[in-house]
């Protein structure tokens, strides 16, 4: 077969790379074959240019089962012989093109990747980043994706807990869409993705293998461009009623049968391809399939398609031999489809048939062995004037306009109450859901246990732009932050990657930054990375989008009950922890006041991990003793925004017009500098003494009550401030 | 009293009716929609909240034609307890247990929020015991609950006692902001003649505990209890 541009083209493979697979095979491949190795070598599937910088990543501790890449999904131990298993996953081009679809089923393969390890899927969170809502296109891939999770979520009765949004322009035509899921279980119902033991056969079940998805792990490794449209058969489209049967079965399998069964595999991006062999290359054996035995919902398929299939819904279960036919009979009796397509073999080879006909037959370390290319990045030349701009040469904000600037950024789309969004998500199927969307995290109780795990999903891309490493390293800090402030202890974290096209220098040099970063506060903060995904060549015509490393943490807390809300109660006192009121005019840069009153950011973000670990043991340490009625982390729009948002949380105002705002306004109202918490206490003293024997900065702002929002020379009424934060987004929406 | 929670192909209630009900001291046996079944004369019969089948078709469309609608209403007619609670409901109508239809919610989304009923008929064992002077918080979690009927039915409806809940304000005042669907005259929830068959679109089996955020769900299981005289 001679091989030209447009068929390598075709698998998003290099001519360079293409040599390299001749070298390794000493022969030219098939077409099946070069499909596959395609699908398996391109970014989606093969992370080449991001698993170099994997190694930083710290991948155990205290916490972790499971570590990053082992399986589909990392695991961590809660105790007591309970297990949470997590993931975040993108599915951000399919979404660009169709953004019902795209999303619908970027949350279907992050359910399978838990349930095929044996969990059970408790929680759904989602972070959303788009244009800016002003657009109409924007609005629509917003609504698009909105229903789009939804509609799967809310009908495979998985929870969709939390999650976050951001919007940015560089983000019009690119938007990302990562889903996390969460399964909870026990130890010992734990399965493995592997094709353990040779002659067992391979069953595929769920839907038929049509040809929709075909070359969707190679579509999300390109540029997105004026031609993308005609990707659209790429992206696949979703049946959750059947992912809700196949979820129940596989976890009832894994639940009372698991004796009948060595491994069970989901197929995600590039199909049965990747799924198969990812399977035989975790066990060390081979596999044979015949494509002629895989049921199909298309005529005329070839063996190429069938393989590259990403058809949604399907999982590859590998019994025992001997317990062939119970596992058939369990899939009977959940209505679902369940055929054997091949054996597992013991000869490290991939080999596909097509009835009598060998079309591919090639070792299973060739097809998991991409190349890789270790980054070679290039510093922005125009950063380090942005970093170094004095942002003291501002003009401070008049007191006068204190009231109407926090009203504005109130209703702004980065601020406004998300309640438009997550009361279109079941939250609360399988009666667990002890904080609700709105808070900072979202916290699940365990049933037949007294625990509890918090998760939450953070980035804000801004302060990566000005600095990827801090920006990065503020992401992890932020989302610890916010499984804190539930009054649980962060235990992993799961990271999706998303970045503009590797291949230019400086998204190279943001790529490694930033997952330094990454990894240093992940290392500091002792959540390390149990699993996660890269999306690269997120780019729209104007250029790649702001550096994003969505990060999920997930946390414990031994005694759900006495999970921490941010609504305060009447009375009590709030108290700022981790600074002073007062801050530097520095610490606005990437603020959502500056980019809402300048259009622009510009300014270097700092972030101390030191500190930061301390301010959040001393938050879990208060509450350990009783001492905190609410916990609220400093982030967008700072101090201003975050006490409002307690208030509208207690729906009682403030009183904290005497605070000590030094001398930049500005920058103690909003600025963003991180490791700040709000807490309410009944017991102020005691919390300040504790606070000041930890050497921990903490002051009493004011006292829970009245109608009035007071801070400083803020001073608005509480139903005004409301309406414009509740009803922010909804404005923006009501226009088509 | 023994409780019994049919499971349709894509119910996603079945395990938080269960847990609902244990709440309550009522034991509760999950029932796959093939399996074959006998209710005892004082069983309650539960069908949950979910996507029955997807969804497909119409909500409720295709799971009235599953083999375990027959015993299902059977008892009904026999004076049996039957409860639909949101898919449940929808089934309930499409099987002809129930008048009228829910469609799309007027809003075309999706909610799920916190919502308080206000109890209208006490002539069932489902209600009996509320107390119509307050409101119970009770959670809604659906894309098509606009409960909807010509003229006529809704008249006899309200005219004989068979309109169970609307939805209302926290004191209790049914208002139209309160109506989270659209539905007519803000019902949330109606019996059938005999009163032994509640449909009804709002989750009382997840206002259950007060870790969840309220407990309000559990007296409509209490009301039962008391009524059936059962022990608990």
């Amino acid at each position: 077969m001679s091989v030209d541009d447009l068929a390598l083209q075709q698998v998003a493979m290099t001519r360079p790379e293409y040599e390299r697979l001749l070298d390794l095979l000493d022969r030219e491949p098939t077409e099946v074959e070069l499909g596959m190795v395609g699908a398996l070598w391109s970014e989606h599937c093969g992370y080449k240019h991001s698993r170099p910088l994997f190694k930083h990543f710290p991948s155990t501790g205290e916490y972790v089962l499971t570590k990053a890449g082992e399986e589909n999904a990392g695991a961590i131990d809660l105790g007591d012989g309970w297990v949470a298993v997590f993931k975040m996953e993108s599915h951000n081009h399919p979404s660009a093109l169709e953004p019902y679809e795209g999303a619908a089923t970027g949350v279907g393969g992050i359910l399978r990747d838990i349930f095929a390890m044996g969990m059970r899927p408790v929680a759904l969170l989602d972070s959303l980043r788009f244009g800016p809502l002003s657009d109409q296109r924007n609005r629509r891939l917003f609504r698009g994706v909105v229903e789009g999770i939804g509609g799967y979520g809310n009908c495979v009765g998985v929870p969709t807990v939390g999650g976050e949004v951001q919007m940015h322009p560089s983000y019009s035509g690119n938007p990302l869409v990562n889903a996390m899921a969460i399964g909870i279980g026990r130890r010992e119902h734990l399965l493995s993705a592997s094709a353990r033991g040779v002659g067992n056969p391979l069953v595929l079940v769920g839907a038929d293998t049509g040809v929709d998805g075909i070359h969707g792990a190679t579509f999300a490794s390109v540029e997105l461009s004026e031609g993308s449209d005609a990707h659209r058969p790429a992206v696949q489209v979703g049946n959750p009623f059947l992912e809700k049967l196949l979820m129940e079965a596989c976890c009832e399998l894994a639940e009372q049968h698991k004796d009948w069964i060595e491994g069970l595999q989901d197929l995600g991006a590039a199909g049965l391809t990747s799924s198969a062999v990812e399977a035989a290359s975790r066990a060390g054996t081979g596999i044979d399939i015949d494509v002629a035995l895989v049921p199909r919902r298309a005529q005329h398929m070839t063996p190429y398609q069938v393989m590259l299939s990403e058809s949604q819904e399907r999982m590859l279960v590998i019994p025992k031999k001997e317990h062939l036919e119970d596992v058939l009979a369990h899939f009977r009796r959940w209505e679902i489809r369940a055929d054997v397509i091949g054996t597992v073999t013991d000869d490290q080879m991939a080999t596909i048939r097509d009835g009598d006909q060998v079309v591919a037959r090639m070792p299973v370390g060739v097809l998991v062995d991409p190349p890789q290319y270790p980054p070679e990045g290039v510093r922005p030349a125009d950063l380090d004037a942005l970093q170094a701009e004095d942002l003291a040469a501002q003009p401070d904000l008049d007191p006068s306009e204190a009231g109407a600037a926090l009203l504005r950024l109130l209703a702004t789309e980065n601020i406004a109450s998300r309640r438009w969004i997550y009361r279109q998500f079941d939250h609360q199927v399988q009666n667990n859901t002890v904080v609700r969307p709105g808070g900072d995290a979202a916290l699940i109780r365990i049933k037949d246990s007294t625990k509890g795990v918090a998760a939450s999903t953070d980035c804000n891309g801004r302060m990566l732009a000005l600095d990827p490493r801090t920006g990065a390293a503020m992401a992890v800090a932020e989302a610890c932050r916010n499984v804190v402030a539930t009054g649980a202890q962060p235990a992993a974290l799961t990271d999706c990657l998303n970045f503009g096209n590797p291949e230019k220098p400086e998204v190279a040099w943001q790529m490694e930054e930033a997952i330094l970063g990454l990894s240093a506060a992940a290392r500091v903060l002792e959540t390390p990375v149990i699993s996660g995904n890269a999306s690269l060549y997120n780019e729209a015509p104007d250029g790649p989008i702001l550096p994003t490393p969505s990060i999920g943490v997930v946390g414990l807390i031994e005694d759900a009950s006495r999970a921490l809300t941010i609504a305060p109660a009447a009375g009590d006192t709030v108290v700022l922890l981790g600074a002073q009121v007062a801050q530097p005019a520095s610490t606005l840069a990437g603020s959502e006041y500056q980019w809402t009153t300048q259009g622009r950011i510009a300014g270097m973000p700092r972030l101390d991990l030191d500190h930061e670990l301390r301010v959040q043991r001393f938050v879990l340490d208060a509450h350990g003793r009783g001492l905190l009625t609410a916990a609220h982390d400093l982030s967008d729009g700072g101090l201003a925004v975050a006490l409002a948002e307690m208030c509208f949380a207690a729906d009682a105002g403030i009183d904290a017009s005497d605070i000590a705002e030094g001398e930049r306004l500005d920058a103690a109202l909003f600025g963003e500098a991180p490791s700040r918490f709000l807490v309410g206490t009944s017991n102020a003293r005691v919390l300040l003494d504790l606070a000041a024997g930890h050497g921990i900065p903490a002051v009493a702002v004011g006292v829970v009550g009245g109608d009035r929002l007071r801070l400083g020379p803020i001073d608005v009424a509480l139903e005004d401030a409301a309406r414009e934060w509740s009803e922010g987004l909804d404005r923006m929406l009501a226009e088509i | 009293m023994r409780a019994t929670v049919v499971v349709f192909p894509g119910t996603w209630s079945d395990n938080d009716s269960v847990w609902a009900l244990a709440q309550c001291g009522i034991e509760a046996r999950k029932v796959w929609h093939r399996d074959e079944v006998s209710f005892a004369p004082d069983e309650l019969v539960v069908l949950p909240g979910g996507y029955s089948y997807g969804d497909y078709l119409r909500t409720g469309a295709i799971a009235r034609f599953s083999p375990i609608m027959e015993p299902v209403a059977r008892h009904a007619e026999a004076g049996g307890l039957v409860i639909g609670i949101c898919n449940g409901f929808q089934i309930l109508c499409e099987s002809g247990l129930l008048p009228g239809v829910l469609m799309r919610n007027g809003s075309l989304q999706f909610r799920c929020q916190d919502a308080y009923l206000a109890p209208v008929s006490q002539a069932s064992p489902f209600t009996a015991h509320l107390d119509t002077s307050r409101a119970y918080m009770i959670p809604v979690s659906h894309g098509d609950g606009r409960y909807v009927a010509d003229e006529s039915t809704i008249a006899m409806l309200e005219d004989t006692g068979r309109v169970a809940f609307r939805y209302a304000e926290p004191d209790g005042r049914v208002t139209p902001d309160a109506n989270p669907n659209g539905s007519v005259n803000n019902i949330a929830g109606i019996l059938n003649e005999r009163g032994n068959v509640l449909g009804m679109m709002p989750h009382p089996e997840r206002a259950c505990e007060p870790l969840l955020g309220g407990e309000d769900g559990n007296a409509i299981w209490r009301s039962v209890l008391e009524s059936v005289g059962a022990k608990v």
